[in-house]
C-alpha cells in the first residue's frame, strides 16, 4: 500500500466517524424532544428544545476546551475541570456577590454581568495558569496536583466567602450556581451559545498549529509554531468556554475527559479538524442521552452530572494505570 | 520515603514543651469563645449556668476537638508510613470518602439509629476502600510520588459519586453534608464520647511505631529483620480506618489534616515515627483548634465550620508543600 493509499484510508475513516456520530447526535436529540410527549405538544415541545439547545451549548463548551487543554499541556489525562477551572469560576460569582451584594447580581444585566465575570474568569485563569505551565512544564503530575488541590481551595474559599454573605444574597447565589439543565436562564442561553460559536470559530484557525503543538514544545519550536502566542490563545478561549459551561449548569468535572479521550481512539487520529468535532458530537451524545435514560427511564432528572463523575472517575483511573504502564 | 539526613533533628523535651506551650493558650481561647458569653470570671463567680455551658458545651467540644486533631493526624503519618509516599493520607487514598459511605450504608439499609452500628460499617467501608486503592496501586507499575495520591483522590471523587447518587434517591443529601463537612458546632456532652477510641488507636500507634518505621522502609528490608510485614501493614490500616470511620461518625471530614500536619512535622523532625509521633498528635490537635477557634470568630456569633477553615489553610499548605518538594527533589 503506498502511503497516498493509507493516507486516503484514514480520511475515509475520519469521515465515516465524523457522519456516525453527527447522526447518533442528531438521533438523540430527536428521540428526547419526542419520546414521550404527551399533553400541549407545542409547550412541551419549547421547553425540551431549550434544555436540548442548553446541552448542546454546554456540551461544545466542554468538548473543545477539554481537548484543547489537553493539546496545550501536551496530556491526555487533564481537563480544566480537574485543574480547578471551574471552581475558580464559582469562586468569582461568589466573590462578585460578597463585594457588591446580590442586588447588583440580580438587577444588573445579566449580560453585562455574565461578560464582566468572564473577563475575571480569562484573567485569573490566564495568569494562574500560564505561572504553573511556565514553571513546571515537563512535570506533569505535580501541575494536575497543584491542580486538584486548587480546585479545593477554590471551593473552600466559595464557602467561606458565601458563608460571611447574608442569608438572603446567599439564597440568590445559591440559585445562579446550582442552575440545572432545567431551569437555564434564556437571555444568559443565547448569549452563551453566541460565545461558544464564536470562541469555536476563533480556534478553528489555531487548529494547524495545534496539530504541530501536539508534537511537544520542543518540535513545535523547530517547527516554527509560536508556541508561547498560541498557548495563550487557547488559555483564554478555554477560560471562556469553562465560564460558560459553568455559568449554565454548574461544574461537569470529568465528562470534557470522557469525551476527549474517548473521540480519539473512535477517530483513529489526532488532528484537531477531526476530533474537536469528534468530541463535541460525543458530549452531546453524552447529555442528551444520559439525560434522556435519567428522565425516562428512571424518572430521575438531576444526578447527571454525577453519573457523569462515576463514570469519568473510573476511566480516569483507568487511564492513569495505562498511561503509568508505558 | 527519604528525606536528608542533615535534616533530622533529634526530637527533644523542647519540641514537646513548645507544641504544649502553643496548645495551651488555644485550648483555653477555645473554651471562652462562642455564640454564649462565657468568661472566666462568671466561672469564679460560681455561676450555675456558666458551670452548664462549660460542662455541657464547651469542654466536651474542646475534647472532641484535641482527640480528632489528635487522631487524624496521627493516623494521617501512620499511613505515610506504611504507603511509603508522603502525600497519602485517609483523605487522599479514598478512606474517608468510604467511610462516609459506610455511614450512609448503615443509616440506609440498617435504619442504624445506635452510633456503634454506624461506626462498624463506616470502619469496614473504610478498611475495603483503602485495600481497593493499595490494590490499584499494586497496578501502577510507575508509582510515581505524585501519582499515587493523584490516584487516591480520584478513587475519593469515584466514591463520593456513588454516595451521592443513592443519598439523592434516599433524600439524604442533607444529612450526607454533615457527614462530609467536619463541624464541631453540634459536639454536646453525650454526642463526642466514640471519639475516646481514637485515643485508645493512637496509643496502640505509638506502641507499634517502630515495626511501622521498619515497614515503611520496604517489605524485603522488614521481613529481614523479623517483622511480619503484611501483619504490621494490616494492623495500622485497621488503625487508620477505626480512626477514620470515629471521626467521620462524629464530627465529619476535616479536610487536609492527616495530610498537611504530619508532612510539616517531618519535614522539620526527621522521619522515624516512634520520634515524631507526640509532636504530630500535639501538632494536629492545634491545628484543629486553631481553625475552629477562627471559624467561631471570623463571623461571630455565627459559625464558620472548621471544615472550610481547615480546607483554605489545609490547600494553601499543601501546595507551598509539593511545590517545595520538587524543587528538592529536582
Amino acid at each position: 500500500m503506498t502511503s497516498a493509499e493509507a493516507f486516503a484510508r484514514v480520511r475515509r475513516r475520519e469521515h465515516r466517524v465524523l457522519a456516525l456520530l453527527a447522526l447518533a447526535a442528531a438521533a438523540t436529540v430527536v428521540a428526547f424532544c419526542v419520546i414521550a410527549l404527551r399533553g400541549n405538544w407545542e409547550y412541551a415541545l419549547a421547553i425540551r428544545a431549550r434544555k436540548v439547545a442548553a446541552m448542546v451549548v454546554v456540551g461544545s463548551a466542554v468538548a473543545v476546551s477539554s481537548v484543547l487543554f489537553q493539546t496545550v499541556t501536551n496530556n491526555r489525562v487533564l481537563t480544566p475541570g480537574i485543574m480547578g477551572f471551574d471552581s475558580l469560576f464559582v469562586l468569582i460569582q461568589t466573590l462578585v456577590v460578597y463585594f457588591f451584594g446580590a442586588l447588583a447580581l440580580s438587577s444588573a444585566d445579566p449580560r453585562l454581568l455574565f461578560a464582566g465575570q468572564v473577563v475575571a474568569m480569562v484573567v485569573f485563569a490566564g495568569a494562574l495558569y500560564r505561572w504553573l505551565f511556565d514553571r513546571r512544564s515537563r512535570d506533569l503530575y505535580v501541575l494536575v496536583l497543584v491542580g486538584v488541590v486548587c480546585g479545593t481551595l477554590f471551593s473552600s474559599l466559595s464557602s467561606l466567602a458565601s458563608r460571611l454573605i447574608n442569608p438572603n444574597d446567599f439564597v440568590v447565589l445559591q440559585d445562579t450556581l446550582f442552575a440545572n439543565f432545567n431551569s437555564v436562564d434564556r437571555d444568559l442561553l443565547a448569549v452563551s451559545a453566541v460565545l461558544v460559536a464564536v470562541v469555536s470559530l476563533w480556534v478553528v484557525r489555531l487548529f494547524p498549529r495545534l496539530d504541530v503543538l501536539a508534537l511537544g514544545r520542543e518540535h513545535a519550536l523547530n517547527l516554527g509554531v509560536d508556541h508561547r502566542s498560541v498557548v495563550n490563545q487557547v488559555l483564554v478561549a478555554v477560560a471562556v468556554l469553562v465560564s460558560v459551561a459553568t455559568a449554565l449548569v454548574g461544574p461537569i468535572t470529568f465528562l470534557g475527559l470522557l469525551v476527549a479521550n474517548v473521540a480519539r481512539q473512535l477517530a483513529g487520529a489526532s488532528r484537531h479538524r477531526v476530533v474537536v468535532p469528534a468530541s463535541a458530537l460525543l458530549a452531546v451524545v453524552a447529555l442528551v442521552g444520559g439525560q434522556l435514560v435519567l428522565e425516562r427511564v428512571f424518572a430521575l432528572d438531576t444526578a447527571l452530572s454525577v453519573i457523569i463523575n462515576f463514570v469519568g472517575g473510573i476511566y480516569f483511573i483507568a487511564l492513569l494505570i495505562r498511561e503509568a504502564k508505558r | 520515603m527519604s528525606r536528608s539526613t542533615g535534616r533530622r533533628r533529634e526530637v527533644r523535651g523542647r519540641h514537646l514543651a513548645l507544641a504544649v506551650l502553643l496548645l495551651v493558650p488555644a485550648a483555653l481561647a477555645s473554651l471562652f469563645v462562642g455564640a454564649g458569653e462565657l468568661s472566666p470570671l462568671d466561672l469564679l463567680r460560681a455561676d450555675s449556668g456558666a458551670a452548664l455551658l462549660l460542662l455541657e458545651s464547651r469542654l466536651p467540644r474542646l475534647l472532641a476537638i484535641l482527640l480528632a486533631g489528635t487522631a487524624m493526624s496521627v493516623a494521617g503519618l501512620v499511613m505515610m508510613h506504611i504507603t511509603r509516599n508522603r502525600f497519602v493520607s485517609p483523605s487522599t487514598a479514598g478512606t474517608t470518602e468510604s467511610a462516609v459511605l459506610g455511614v450512609f450504608v448503615a443509616t440506609v439499609f440498617l435504619g442504624a439509629e445506635s452510633v456503634m452500628v454506624k461506626m462498624v460499617v463506616a470502619l469496614l467501608f473504610a478498611l475495603l476502600g483503602t485495600l481497593f486503592f493499595l490494590w490499584v496501586l499494586r497496578k501502577l507499575t510507575f508509582a510515581d510520588v505524585v501519582v499515587v495520591p493523584l490516584v487516591g483522590i480520584m478513587l475519593g471523587g469515584v466514591i463520593t459519586a456513588v454516595t451521592t447518587f443513592f443519598a439523592y434517591r434516599a433524600d439524604l443529601l442533607q444529612s450526607l453534608s454533615a457527614w462530609t463537612n467536619g463541624d464541631f458546632s453540634s459536639v454536646l456532652r453525650g454526642r463526642y464520647e466514640l471519639l475516646w477510641l481514637t485515643a485508645a488507636v493512637t496509643v496502640g500507634c505509638y506502641f507499634y511505631a517502630n515495626r511501622f518505621t521498619v515497614a515503611g522502609v520496604g517489605r524485603d528490608f522488614a521481613v529481614n529483620l523479623g517483622v511480619h510485614y503484611d501483619r504490621v501493614v494490616n494492623l495500622g490500616l485497621l488503625l487508620v480506618s477505626a480512626t477514620t470511620a470515629a471521626v467521620v461518625v462524629t464530627v465529619g471530614n476535616i479536610p487536609f489534616l492527616g495530610l498537611v500536619v504530619p508532612n510539616l512535622v517531618t519535614l522539620v523532625l526527621g522521619d522515624n515515627l516512634r520520634r515524631v509521633l507526640p509532636v504530630t498528635a500535639l501538632a494536629g490537635a492545634a491545628f484543629v483548634l486553631a481553625c475552629d477557634v477562627v471559624g467561631r470568630v471570623v463571623r461571630h456569633p455565627h459559625e464558620i465550620p472548621v471544615e472550610t477553615v481547615a480546607g483554605v489553610v489545609g490547600s494553601v499548605v499543601f501546595l507551598l508543600l509539593v511545590l517545595r518538594v520538587r524543587r528538592v527533589a529536582g
